[in-house]
């Protein structure tokens, strides 16, 4: 049995008093490893990741992490945004620095930390950049950078290469891998790609819609301590691909 | 296009570019333009004080603290759409002929646009920049600080010009309708005894201050944020 480091418990969340976005979530984290959640738009997905992060409150039900109940975010969670959320008037390092800072972390020890980060992301060069001076991916990378910076155990993102093209979400999603070789995180993150959530995770949790419940668990146990690039030839990923979209089929219209 | 007009004798009211450019001059070095602006500076002045720092302030807060908005906002638009020339009566009869009625008419005609301006790029802060803040368990102040203002910069300098230009208004409309004295005085004056190079001279040299104090806000606020030349 894994150790559990986050879990969810009749996790539900009406809008407007009446509109349910969740019903009777509960889902385990293991820790150490990669959570996706999939299911289609408007399942509530991105709702769950935001209760998880605290930017949500539940309408019922909690949020625990190691078994204590959490409200609001914590330094245990660090969350990376689909739209990157980075501030346009910032640089790449001032950006990557804003978790810290608003810590209270002094201006020397901050920028020594994002420096690391922003090294470790591949951004090297770039720490003086604007955001509308980079690429998509490469402002995603700023904001993973920041997400690292503050050190949390739990790395939440929220569809986090859904706004890249195809060739540079591949790249993406190979260096996260790297990462996650070097960091030891937990990581939780949304996403709408069956490929991407059998490539990365370790645990897919298949969210059915309207209102947002879990359908289905899939453990993709595929082999990612060899070369990355040849996960996707595995017959494993192949099969999984197709088992997942027969039982999503059903929820797409 | 100025001096053909001017030359081509449609009404006497309208001098050729030539005769005002030389009234301008003559005005600038025989004291005119010194005595009237000496008039007029110190009431412009605090009017403008008045109206940068308390429609940021006013604009800001209401941005900030919803539950101030209900109360403003109405006399804010109020005070932006109502024709303010038939307020200025009332200000002489309020305050009589003098500095405080400029300064009020002043601030009445700027400081609603940069409250307005002030108060809707608060309100423009992206969602996801302040939900970003607080993931990352920014304090309030952090999150105005780094996050809001910055965001809100544009916004309150576009305010900060029109209100500078609406400033400008005031002072002139004031000292056309309440109290003959500075530039408006001058501009009524020359007009009574027809000296309407004078009075055109007059005109252009109040463009050319206003002109020059926007261009220098703009100067400013480059030099202040220059980070946003690189967009």
């Amino acid at each position: 049995m894994d150790d559990i480091i986050l879990k969810t418990e009749d996790v539900g969340v009406i809008y407007d008093r009446s509109i349910v976005a969740l019903e009777n979530v509960s889902l385990n984290v293991p820790t150490g490893k990669l959570t996706a959640i999939l299911g289609p738009s408007g399942c509530g997905k991105t709702t769950l990741l935001k209760v998880i992060a605290g930017l949500i409150e539940p309408s019922s039900g909690t949020v625990k992490i190691r078994d204590k109940e959490t409200i609001g975010p914590g330094p245990d969670r660090a969350l990376v945004f689909q739209d990157f959320a980075l501030l346009p008037w910032a640089t790449v390092l001032q950006n990557v620095a804003f978790g810290l800072r608003a810590q209270g972390v002094s201006k020397r020890e901050r920028e020594k930390t994002s420096l690391t980060y922003i090294k470790e992301v591949g951004l090297s060069g770039f720490e003086d950049k604007y955001p509308h001076q980079l690429s998509g991916g490469m402002r995603q990378r700023t904001g993973l950078a920041r997400a690292l910076t503050v050190n949390s155990e739990i790395l939440l993102m929220d569809e986090p290469f859904s706004a890249v093209d195809e060739q540079m979400r591949r790249k993406l999603q190979e260096d996260l891998l790297e990462l996650l070789k070097i960091e030891n995180k937990t990581v939780i993150f949304v996403t709408h790609s069956i490929e991407e959530a059998v490539y990365l995770a370790d645990q897919v949790v298949i969210l059915s819609g309207r209102p947002g419940s879990i359908a289905e668990i899939v453990y993709p146990e595929i082999d990612r301590l060899g070369e990355i690039d040849l996960i996707r030839r595995q017959p494993r990923y192949v099969e999984l691909v197709d088992e997942i979209w027969s039982s999503l089929k059903s929820y797409v219209e | 296009m100025w001096e053909l007009a001017g030359r081509a004798d449609i009404s006497i009211a309208f001098p050729p570019f030539s005769k005002v450019a030389v009234a301008f001059v003559s005005m600038l070095f025989n004291g005119e333009f010194t005595a009237a602006y000496a008039d007029s500076l110190p009431p412009l002045l605090i009017g403008l004080c008045i109206t940068i720092i308390g429609g940021v302030i006013i604009g800001v807060s209401i941005g900030l603290v919803r539950s101030t908005e209900w109360f403003i906002m109405p006399l804010l638009i109020i005070f932006q759409t109502a024709p303010v020339s038939a307020l200025i009566p009332m200000l002489t009869y309020i305050y009589g002929i003098s500095d405080t009625a400029k300064v009020v008419a002043i601030v009445i005609l700027g400081m609603p646009l940069v409250a307005l301006n002030s108060y809707k790029g608060i309100q423009a802060t992206s969602p996801s920049l302040l939900e970003m803040a607080k993931s990352f368990r920014a304090s309030w102040f952090d999150t105005i600080l780094f996050v809001i203002l910055p965001s809100a910069q544009k916004m309150i300098f576009a305010g900060l010009r029109l209100g500078v230009s609406g400033a400008f208004i005031g002072i002139v409309l004031a000292e056309l309708l309440i109290t003959p004295t500075g530039i408006g005085d001058l501009i009524t004056y020359n007009r009574f005894v027809a000296h309407y190079d004078k009075m055109f001279a007059t005109i252009v040299s109040i463009l050319a201050v206003a002109g020059l104090t926007l261009g220098g806000m703009s100067k400013l606020e480059d030099l202040l944020f220059p980070s946003e030349k690189n967009e």
